[in-house]
Parts: structure tokens; C-alpha cells; sequence
């Protein structure tokens, strides 16, 4: 307990810094983003006038004390150019529940495909099955992600006769999103737990199941599973708490309304107030994962004392 | 005097031959435990087993030299002229590929081939640049942060707040602070992207820095850089070398994104993220579709090819696996 506690003053202190940071790279930006592509337009008075308004002539500190009391009040403020005077909470709202839809949905089909693929892998290590799924491996890591979503998007369309574009209420239109999703994915969870099972099983106590008569089954599925899951499930919690983050190539191909290009979008357009509210909600997410994760690591594998590694990380 | 003639006497009775130098004899030296163990050499054994690595090795060598002296070539036409039909005296817009224009040309009339070799100049250019500067960066403050025992909290407070900015705002922001070009974009990847091999770097030398060996080699007083060079670095080199060919596909990823999310390289340079970009534009017609899968297959070859090299050096780098 106690270890949790000061744990989570420090991940406080660096998040703290962090959106600091953020907010003072903002400023540092050029002031055209504000204006969109009215700039040219507009005379030097007006332009003050409108940045006036924003709050953005006053000193950088004034600027952060006001950010700061904002948040403490429980208030993330209104975005400022992306839909001007909207709450930032309702701009994120409907975004985050569907990039969370899909993305848990892609994390399922992942977990499931991924570790199955893992293990066949590590039960024919050097065969056939382990070298194809190595070449997927390979190929899903290596090659950019937008090019192999390009080709799924030209060419699945066609063959299987699925719509082209994301749509709310057409569960079809769904399937080639979650593959998109969940093809790195799926190489990642192979990838470990491949690694990590042929690991166990060149450890002694392997060599002991077997010698007391235990069958290849039963050394897999009671011993060695067990253990090769441990390492798993310290990333498990941020990867489910990173799904509402979006992909950017995913939702911008097919035009799903999520979360994924709104940082990108919202740094381009300088919407400062929605920049930091994402840079926090993102940060939070990174650190309690990474929290998350140790304790879940603790809890399924009682040799790990969480006291004895504080500040390690 | 007499002190130095009894100490003559003794010398004379020494058989002289004893300080000859021997003659190598591998058997006899296998007795005393001496083997000709070279670390490069086993390295170097280990990875030439690897058929498909070799083959992909070949493969990328060849590349880069045709990267470098395709614009020197005979018939080769510019990346970046636009040509025109000298009957119609329009522009060469979209031709399929032919005998003249080997990847056919773009929505502009400029010749594909000429700009996916200059694209991947262009990209294996800057995924080299950032992979020298990870791996200088990343061992100089790695090694800091792992051997000076003050620096290593400071450092990790430094790297936990750096590690939280998500990427994509430091790469935005700073593409967006500093001039579009090839510069700004390394720059950009460099200070992101040191981060991870620091980390790699501190914890394997925290791993091995007092293991027993480390702490004989220093009892018997060995110094410091024989330490570094002889115990350390050997360990060190898998990774360093498996970071830095990752990091040119990552490199490449990368300025596909920028190029994708409209941050990339000013659209004059030809670079492979600019033209996925401009193929993606027209890949809803099955015949322009030419201009994505070109592009697409030539990232694809050298992303797979260095992101297998690198796994296989890094493999056969490792001491534990030489024999």
C-alpha cells in the first residue's frame, strides 16, 4: 500500500511536468494556427484582438496559473478552434466510446488469434508453422503500417463484398477496421509468447514434469502457460486502457468519428486547451497502465515482490 | 661487482632457447586452455548460417549502390522534370508503365521510376542519419545513466517525464516549429527516438557491470577501457547493432506518417512517404493503382530486409551463441 501511494505522488509530479511541457511547447508555436485560414485576411488589430480574447497575450505563467486552477476545479476547459466554445468533455465523449468500442473489440480478436498463433509456434518451434508465422511476424512488424491498411482496403472490399467505409448501425462494415487493428497486434502477442514459453521450456522444472510421466499436453497447459503468462500481463492493462487513444490510419481510412487523428488535428489547428486536455488524458492513461500492470504482475506471480523494485522503473 | 658477476654466472647457465618464440602448435595450445577465439569472427560465422539473411544482406547492399548511381546511369530520366508529350504538347499524365517511363508516370507527368530511387535515397538517407545519432546519443547517455550511480536518478526522472509526451506531439510540433525539409524531420525522429536505445544501454550495463567477471578483470587491475572494450562491448554490440537496423525501418514508418498525417518533406522532394501519399490518392482506380503498389513493394523489400538483418546480426552477435 504504501508502495502504491508513493508511486502514485511521483507518477502526479511527472505528469504534472509533462502537460507543463506540453502547454509551453504549444506557446512556442506560431501564431497562424489560431487563425486557420483566415490569416492573410485579417489586419494586425484584429488579430490582436482575437488573441486577446484567447487569452493568449498574457504572460506564459499567467497563462498556466489560469490552466491550473481550471483543472483543479474539475474544468478542461472549451476548445478553441476545433468546434469553437464546445466543452472539451463532450468534443471527447462520443470519440472515445467508439475508438473503445473497436479498439476493445480488436484487442479480443487479437489476444485470441495472437496467443494461439504464439503458442502453435512455440509447440512446432523449427517446423513449418513456426517459420510462416515468423514471416508474419516479420512482415507485420517491418513493413509501415499504412501500406498493408491500404492494400486490405483496396482489395478486401472487392473480394469479400464489404463496405468500403466505417457505418455506426452496419455491424459488416466493422470487420475490416478490427482486422486492420488487430493484424500488429496479433504479431505482437505471437511474438512473446512464442519467446517466452521456449524460454520455459528449456528450464529444469519442464525437464522434472516430464520425468515424472506428465504428458506434453499437460506440461503445456498447467506448467508453462502459466508461467510465459506472467510477463504478459504487466502490458495487458495499458494496451486496454490505450484502445481509446485510436489509430490515425485506421480511423481516417475508414472514416470512423474516433479519437484517432484528433491530436494531430488538434496540434495542427492549435486548439491549445484540447492539445493538453489529450497530452493528460493520454499521460494518465500511460502511467496508471504501467501501474496496473506491476500490481497485475504481482498478483499472478507471487516471486514478485512490487516493495522491492520501487523507483526501478 | 661480485653481486653482478654471480648474477651473470646464473644467467649463462640459462638455456637461451627457452626465450625463443615457439612454434604455434593448435594441439599443445588447447592444453593450456588457449583458444583463437575471435569475437568478430564467430560473429561473422554465425551469421553467414543464416541463408535468407545473406541472401537479404546482398539484396540491401545492392540497393543502396543502385540508389547511389542510378541518377549517373545512361537513359535515366529526372525525379523531379515534368515531361511532355512533344505530339500533343500535353503532359505525360498517368501513362501506365511502358518501355519509356519503367514505372509509368504520376498525376503530373514526372517519370515513377526515377522518384521511388530518388524517394528511397532520400529515406535510407535519413533512416541511417537517425540510427547513427540514436546509437551515439543513445550509448553516450545510456552508459551515464547506467556505470555513474548519482546520475541514474536524475536521469530516470528526466526519461519518465520525456518518455509520457506522446511522440506524435513532439513530432508534430517540432516539424511545425522548425522549416519543413530532410533536416527538420531528422531532427525531429533524433529526439524521440534516443530514448529506447538509452534505455537498453543502462540496463545492460546495469545487468553486467558487476557481474564476476567485471569485478575479477578490476581486482586484477585491468584498466578501465580494456574493461569497457574487452568485457563490456561484446554484450553491448547485439544491441546497439539490432537498435540501429531497426531503427531505418522505423525511420522510414515514420516519415510515411508525417508525410501521411500532411507534416512530411515539402512535396518538391521525392521521398517513399510522399509517394505512398500521392498513390493513396488514386488508388480507388484499379488502373492507377500502379502508383501505390510500386512504391508500396520497394518500402516494403528494404523495411523487411533490415528489420531481419538487423534481428540476425543481432543474434549472431551474441556471445552466448558462438560456439
Amino acid at each position: 500500500m504504501k508502495y502504491i501511494s508513493t508511486r502514485l505522488f511521483r507518477s502526479l509530479l511527472t505528469l504534472i511536468i509533462v502537460v507543463t511541457v506540453v502547454f509551453l511547447l504549444m506557446r512556442m508555436m506560431p501564431i497562424e494556427g489560431y487563425f486557420g485560414a483566415n490569416f492573410d485576411k485579417l489586419d494586425e488589430a484584429q488579430k490582436t484582438v482575437k488573441l486577446q480574447n484567447l487569452g493568449l497575450l498574457d504572460p506564459w505563467y499567467t497563462q498556466l496559473k489560469n490552466f491550473y486552477t481550471d483543472l483543479l476545479k474539475g474544468n478542461l476547459g472549451e476548445s478553441i478552434t476545433y468546434r469553437p466554445k464546445v466543452a472539451i468533455t463532450k468534443i471527447l465523449g462520443d470519440k472515445l466510446i467508439t475508438s473503445l468500442k473497436l479498439g476493445m473489440s480488436s484487442l479480443v480478436v487479437s489476444l485470441v488469434l495472437g496467443l494461439g498463433l504464439g503458442i502453435l509456434m512455440a509447440r512446432f518451434k523449427g517446423k513449418f508453422m513456426d517459420k510462416l508465422g515468423t514471416v508474419y511476424v516479420v512482415g507485420a512488424n517491418a513493413v509501415p503500417a499504412v501500406i498493408y491498411y491500404l492494400l486490405i482496403q483496396v482489395f478486401f472490399t472487392d473480394i469479400f463484398n464489404l463496405p468500403l467505409l466505417y457505418d455506426k448501425s452496419n455491424p459488416k462494415s466493422w470487420i475490416l477496421p478490427i482486422l486492420c487493428l488487430s493484424l500488429v497486434n496479433i504479431a505482437y502477442y505471437a511474438m512473446w509468447i512464442r519467446r517466452y514459453m521456449v524460454d520455459e521450456l528449456n528450464k529444469d522444472y519442464v525437464r522434472l514434469a516430464r520425468a515424472k510421466g506428465l504428458t506434453n499436453k499437460e506440461i503445456m497447459s498447467k506448467h508453462v502457460m502459466r508461467n510465459a503468462f506472467v510477463p504478459m500481463a504487466q502490458y495487458l492493462p495499458a494496451s486496454i486502457l490505450y484502445t481509446v487513444s485510436g489509430s490515425i490510419y485506421v480511423e481516417s481510412l475508414f472514416s470512423i468519428p474516433g479519437t484517432g487523428g484528433l491530436l494531430v488535428t488538434a496540434i495542427q489547428r492549435q486548439d491549445n486547451t484540447l492539445v493538453q486536455a489529450l497530452v493528460l488524458l493520454y499521460s494518465s492513461i500511460g502511467i496508471i497502465g504501467l501501474m496496473l500492470g506491476d500490481i497485475l504482475m504481482a498478483a499472478f506471480d507471487p516471486r514478485i515482490k512490487l516493495a522491492n523494485e520501487g523507483g526501478s522503473r | 661487482m661480485s653481486s653482478k658477476k654471480i648474477i651473470g654466472k646464473m644467467a649463462d647457465s640459462i638455456d637461451p632457447s627457452l626465450f625463443d618464440f615457439a612454434e604455434y602448435d593448435e594441439s599443445k595450445s588447447e592444453l593450456t586452455g588457449y583458444s583463437n577465439y575471435s569475437f568478430w569472427r564467430s560473429t561473422v560465422q554465425v551469421f553467414m548460417k543464416n541463408k535468407v539473411a545473406v541472401a537479404l544482406l546482398i539484396l540491401m547492399v545492392c540497393v543502396i549502390i543502385f540508389t547511389v548511381i542510378q541518377p549517373y546511369l545512361p537513359n535515366q530520366k529526372s525525379p523531379t522534370q515534368i515531361y511532355i508529350n512533344p505530339e500533343t504538347n500535353l503532359q505525360y499524365r498517368n501513362v501506365q508503365p511502358n518501355d519509356e517511363f519503367r514505372f509509368g508516370t504520376n498525376s503530373i507527368g514526372q517519370d515513377l521510376w526515377a522518384r521511388i530511387w530518388s524517394g528511397t535515397r532520400t529515406s535510407l538517407f535519413i533512416g541511417v542519419a537517425v540510427g547513427l545519432f540514436e546509437a551515439l546519443v543513445g550509448i553516450t547517455i545510456g552508459a551515464l545513466w547506467g556505470y555513474v550511480r548519482k546520475l541514474d536518478a536524475i536521469i530516470t526522472e528526466i526519461y519518465n517525464v520525456w518518455d509520457n509526451i506522446p511522440s506524435t506531439v513532439v513530432l508534430i510540433i517540432l516539424t511545425y516549429i522548425m522549416k519543413p525539409g530532410i533536416s527538420t524531420i531528422i531532427f525531429a525522429m533524433c529526439m524521440t527516438g534516443w530514448l529506447e536505445m538509452a534505455r537498453f544501454v543502462r540496463n545492460l550495463i546495469i545487468i553486467i557491470r558487476d557481474r564476476e567477471y567485471n569485478l575479477a578483470s578490476r581486482c586484477l587491475g585491468t584498466p578501465t577501457n580494456r574493461i569497457i572494450t574487452k568485457n563490456l562491448l561484446p554484450y553491448l554490440v547485439s544491441v546497439i547493432m539490432l537498435r540501429m537496423a531497426l531503427a531505418i525501418p522505423a525511420a522510414i514508418g515514420n516519415e510515411v506518417f508525417l508525410s501521411y498525417i500532411g507534416m512530411g518533406l515539402p512535396l518538391d522532394i521525392p521521398s517513399l512517404g510522399n509517394l505512398i501519399n500521392e498513390g493513396r490518392a488514386l488508388m480507388m482506380d484499379p488502373n492507377q493503382r500502379y502508383q501505390l503498389f510500386f512504391p508500396a513493394a520497394v518500402i516494403s523489400v528494404v523495411t523487411i530486409s533490415f528489420y531481419v538483418i538487423g534481428n540476425v546480426f543481432a543474434d549472431s552477435a551474441d556471445p552466448r551463441n558462438h560456439v
